[in-house]
């Protein structure tokens, strides 16, 4: 299930909808991504105030419903779910919610792993960082582009 | 055709979203690029370096050379930072 959305989210409850009544599931991994409070400008330390998320709506459900997919076809998951939330968030806020269930443990880590690296390089949105300096777009980052490379799917950029 | 734009592509163009008519000339998404570079000011500051631009047809990832019809939905954005 693929859920984009500006609300925060609830872990425990997310968690307890994914599994209710599967008696199949022996194990759930799942990841939280958090906003940090510092942040790298220039090579320095600078305090986060916000970070704002911009995406494209129509493309990241189809994007993220499509890595789901392709998570499913390769391990085999009873339930997965995806959150991505938009809008700004400042430090200490939840970002991202990657969860998958499995009749064993090894199929749920390597799915949910899985699935971040594909989202962080595959899903359509852009953080705006703001600190006391002013605002900066966060650069893609290599060893993102990298991490999704090890799964053997070729990154889907354009002028590539 | 739409053509939206993202990030600080957007910022520096100064419109999200636009309609134009697919021109005789453009065939491709890197036409298409051209064709925006000398619409204005704001355009050639955000299509300044090309290499850096991704574009989406329809909501997939495609390279340049990718053909374009007048029915398309174009999307031009920096490389992408979620998760």
């Amino acid at each position: 299930m693929i859920k984009v959305q500006q609300d925060n989210f609830d872990v425990g409850a997310e968690l307890a909808d994914l599994t209710a009544g599967n008696y199949g599931i022996g194990g759930v991994v799942s990841f939280v991504g958090l906003v940090r409070d510092l942040i790298d400008v220039d090579g320095r330390d600078a305090a986060l105030r916000a970070m704002t998320l911009e995406h494209y709506p129509a493309m990241t459900e189809k994007k993220l419903a499509e890595i789901e997919a392709e998570a499913r076809s390769r391990w085999p998951l009873e339930a997965s779910l995806i959150i991505h939330r938009y809008g700004r968030l400042e430090p200490g806020e939840q970002i991202v919610f990657v969860a998958c269930a499995a009749a064993h443990r090894q199929a749920a880590f390597d799915a949910c792993n899985f699935l971040m690296d594909w989202l962080k390089t595959d899903a359509p949105f852009w953080k705006l960082e703001e600190t006391d300096a002013g605002e900066g777009w966060v650069d893609s980052r290599e060893s993102d582009d990298e991490a999704a490379a090890r799964w053997q799917i070729k990154p889907d950029r354009a002028a590539e | 055709m739409k053509v939206l734009y993202f990030a600080w592509l957007r910022q520096r163009i100064g419109v999200a979203m636009e309609e134009i008519e697919l021109p005789d000339d453009v065939d491709d998404v890197g036409d298409l690029v051209g064709w925006l570079t000398a619409k204005g000011p704001g355009y050639a500051k955000g299509f300044a370096e090309p290499q850096v631009i991704r574009a989406a047809v329809n909501f997939e990832y495609v390279p340049f050379d990718h053909k374009l019809s007048n029915t398309d939905e174009v999307a031009f954005f920096p490389p992408v930072t979620g998760g």
